[in-house]
């Protein structure tokens, strides 16, 4: 289900450094026509409906469509997401809607520790960095 | 309308690309879960004056496989002796596997999955109770003792859709922005002038800006992923996009190691996972934690018969295993296709009333009952939210609710990759300790050379998807392996103190890189119409091309994976046209630009999966691939490795057998 941009919401990020979806695509597919300063998904054939630039559009312009090959029309997946949590709405063609809200994150963004500054002590054993005393197997052939 | 002879994507190419040079120690290519473990790691042990850079083709933030989240996390030992999980990777593998590898990534996993929980990541924990609580429910830590939610024996679960945010976080701050190089995609790994058989650089390009990038390095890690879009899929049309494993990882990995001379291993190893069809939503929690069966066309439970039970008895020991072997599973499913008794349901329906039933028997009343099917049925839905939010969509939009029908599953086109339940990959020295066996001879038939996950190329490091024969170490173990290679890494720069040079000039490589820009422009005009154009090919053409190929001789879904000796060899006649063909690529903007090397990439490692399959003969791997003419499995002769080695000098291809030596007792096998 490729993803899509709304006209009458996207801003191109007004242009500045960062166009947001073009920023996380994993597959380089969002782009950015400067002319009419709006996103657009360059190859929907090649989306793998991971939705990364549906949850980071500052907008809220981009949603996904189903595969035109194999999901029947009227259905629709879309989340909001905040700091701490996820909240999904589900639409199906019926009509039928369904909420789901899961968390995403204990910590803080920004606050995950890299222990900097930190350093191991023996560099020729084969202990990683907070690791105590390793294994060897048992139970040999 | 201007006619259609211009350039589609939005940053055009141009024919002379700016040559930036740059010089490091450490090179870490990709920036998934294993260079994500990497640059994490490697400051705890670098000194500061250590030069090292990431190059990541897409964001970090969101790249490889764990882009889209996870719902679980299939690695956890915790309680369980690291000795049964090699036990039981090596029986789901059908017997070939290096013991030193899995037994070494068993032994430091948990220490990365304590990490990420540390770093934010929500993870489910049992209650008092013996209740499910989510990861954000007040309980102890997994470091602090909590018990995690257990599915299978390994798998844990977790609230996932920020996996990788959460872990890419400590990863980018350990590094420094200064360190890292997004939307870079390195193409080439380059061999030094002067000293044989060691790494010296790699060279790459912007797909945001017409820039070519060479490297020198001392050593370098190569992890980007497996292998996708190599055989056809089973959807073509926009639903190509939707497949099981990440679209965006084109064989890279392999490819860019074999051409320097890094002698792979099992790449006649595949996965064909059987997934919910279309959508390819995991079947992972719907078989474990909602204890789901599947039916066939007839509605019998056709796994556990006793037909399957006899069938299972061909493969032994393998057979006999309480969790059968995946390929094994597969086999049997592919059975019942080729019987014409499909399609095979997954009984989701039974499985959550089932439940449901349960509590009602317990004396809970219909109010307790409702209140208790939300939780159910939002673990469900979590599942496909959390990983592959496609099902979901194809869910809505055919109106299918889990609990009142079942889903078809079916087993998916093939995919190449070492960290999930597969092992195809590159060659690596294991741990420098006595347990791990010595063996005389090259390094392509060793099992330890100096640092642990070096390839047979000096310098040159793999982890992840690049570490062949030794699957499932899922998210968790790509993770410590790049952590384990990142300490091995400095170690090598402390040791060795040459300098390295390139062989070829920066220009030199920088017209190589950008041969498909000058080819387009030089043609382009010569038809109205960009794409069709007799001086030269298009990616996306090249790339159906060798799915075709693939599809009908190497055992794709067009033939129920059946192949032969006699289709193997037109397959690989098809790839030495399409390789050569390759060769007149063109692209007209840097996406295009991206998507030609990316084929280059795919068309070398699938060529290396065909050549494997074809000096095995038997079918190792009953459910992914079959040879006609050597249908069964024969352990008298091939319970081995297949190793391959490319000569970049001589450009020669030597296949040969490996001993495979068990380091665990065989007696019980499992």
């Amino acid at each position: 289900m490729p993803s899509y941009v709304d006209p009458e919401k996207c801003d191109g990020c007004k242009g500045g450094d960062k166009t947001a979806c073009m920023y996380i695509c994993p597959n380089d597919l969002m782009v950015l026509n400067v002319e009419e300063m709006k996103a657009y998904n360059q190859e929907p054939d090649a989306c793998w409906e991971c939705y990364s630039c549906v949850k980071i559009c500052p907008q809220g312009a981009i949603a996904v469509r189903g595969y035109d090959d194999f999901v029947p029309m009227g259905g629709q997946v879309h989340p909001m997401r905040s700091s701490d949590s996820i909240m999904w709405t589900v639409k199906f063609r019926n009509g039928n809607i369904k909420r789901f809200k899961f968390p995403i994150r204990t910590t803080a963004e920004g606050a995950a520790n890299e222990y900097a500054g930190q350093k191991g002590d023996n560099l020729d054993d084969c202990k990683l960095f907070l690791e105590g005393e390793l294994k060897a197997p048992t139970k040999l052939a | 309308m201007a006619l259609p002879n211009k350039p589609r994507g939005e940053i055009a190419a141009v024919v002379n690309p700016e040559v930036v040079e740059h010089s490091c120690d450490v090179l870490i290519v990709g920036g998934g879960m294993a260079a994500c473990g990497a640059a994490f790691e490697i400051k705890k042990w670098a000194s500061d004056d250590l030069k090292i850079i990431l190059c990541d083709k897409a964001a970090m933030e969101r790249s490889g496989a764990v882009a889209q989240g996870l719902s679980a996390i299939n690695t956890y030992i915790g309680e369980n002796a690291i000795e049964d999980y090699v036990k039981m990777v090596r029986n789901d593998l059908m017997g070939v596997v290096r013991e030193d590898l899995i037994y070494d990534l068993g032994r430091h996993v948990d220490e990365s999955v304590k990490l990420f929980e540390e770093w934010g990541l929500p993870v489910w924990k049992k209650a008092e109770d013996g209740s499910n609580l989510d990861g954000s429910k007040p309980a102890p830590t997994l470091r602090e003792g909590g018990q995690p939610v257990r599915t299978g024996k390994w798998q844990i679960m977790i609230n996932g859709e920020s996996y990788k945010c959460i872990v890419a976080e400590p990863a980018k701050k350990a590094l420094g922005e200064e360190s890292i190089m997004e939307r870079v995609f390195i193409v080439k790994m380059l061999l030094d002038k002067n000293r044989p058989n060691t790494i010296a650089g790699a060279v790459g390009f912007s797909v945001r800006e017409n820039k070519v990038h060479v490297f020198t390095c001392k050593t370098a890690l190569v992890a980007c992923g497996g292998a996708v879009n190599i055989f056809r899929p089973r959807s073509t049309g926009e639903g190509k996009g939707r497949a099981w494993y990440p679209v965006w990882n084109a064989g890279s990995t392999y490819t860019m190691c074999a051409q320097v001379g890094a002698t792979l291993t099992m790449m006649e190893n595949r996965f064909t996972p059987a997934r919910f069809k279309d959508g390819y939503g995991p079947v992972g929690a719907w078989f474990l934690l909602f204890k789901a069966k599947v039916q066939n066309g007839l509605g019998e439970f056709y796994a556990g018969s006793d037909a399957a039970k006899e069938e299972l008895k061909h493969f032994m020991p393998y057979g006999a295993s309480a969790v059968t072997p995946t390929c094994l599973r597969n086999h049997l499913m592919v059975n019942e296709f080729k019987a014409g008794r499909g399609p095979i349901y997954m009984a989701t329906d039974v499985a959550l009333n089932a439940f449901l039933d349960e509590k009602r028997a317990a004396g809970l009343d219909e109010k307790a009952v409702k209140k208790y099917w939300k939780h159910l049925e939002s673990e469900a839905w979590e599942d496909f939210l959390d990983m592959s939010v496609g099902q979901a969509g194809l869910w809505a939009g055919a109106n299918i609710e889990p609990e009142k029908v079942g889903s078809e599953i079916m087993p998916t086109e093939p995919y190449m990759l070492g960290s999930h339940s597969g092992c195809c990959g590159i060659w690596t020295s294991g741990p420098n300790e006595d347990w791990v066996p010595t063996v005389d001879g090259a390094r392509s038939h060793q099992y330890k050379w100096g640092y642990n996950r070096m390839t047979t190329v000096d310098g040159l490091f793999t982890a992840g998807d690049g570490v062949g024969a030794s699957g499932h170490k899922f998210s968790s173990g790509s993770h410590t392996e790049g952590r384990i290679v990142a300490k091995e890494m400095v170690r090598y720069c402390r040791d060795n103190t040459y300098t390295t040079e390139l062989a070829q000039s920066a220009q030199e490589l920088a017209d190589e890189i950008y041969a498909p820009v000058k080819r387009y422009h030089e043609f382009v005009g010569a038809t109205t119409a960009a794409d069709v154009n007799p001086n030269y090919c298009k990616p996306a053409g090249i790339m159906m091309r060798l799915m075709k190929a693939t599809d009908e001789y190497g055992g794709g879904v067009a033939t129920y994976y059946m192949t032969s000796g006699k289709l193997l060899g037109i397959c690989m006649d098809l790839l030495e046209l399409l390789r050569e063909d390759a060769d007149k690529m063109a692209a007209g903007d840097l996406h295009e630009l991206m998507r030609a090397w990316e084929n280059y990439h795919r068309i070398w490692c699938v060529e290396a999966h065909i050549r494997h399959i074809q000096f095995r003969e038997e079918s190792r791997y009953p459910g992914f691939y079959y040879r006609s003419d050597f249908p069964s499995v024969d352990d008298e002769n091939w319970k081995c490795f297949v190793n391959s080695t490319y000569d970049p000098q001589a450009a020669e291809w030597k296949c040969e057998k490996v001993e495979c030596i068990n380091i665990i007792e065989t007696d019980p096998w499992l």
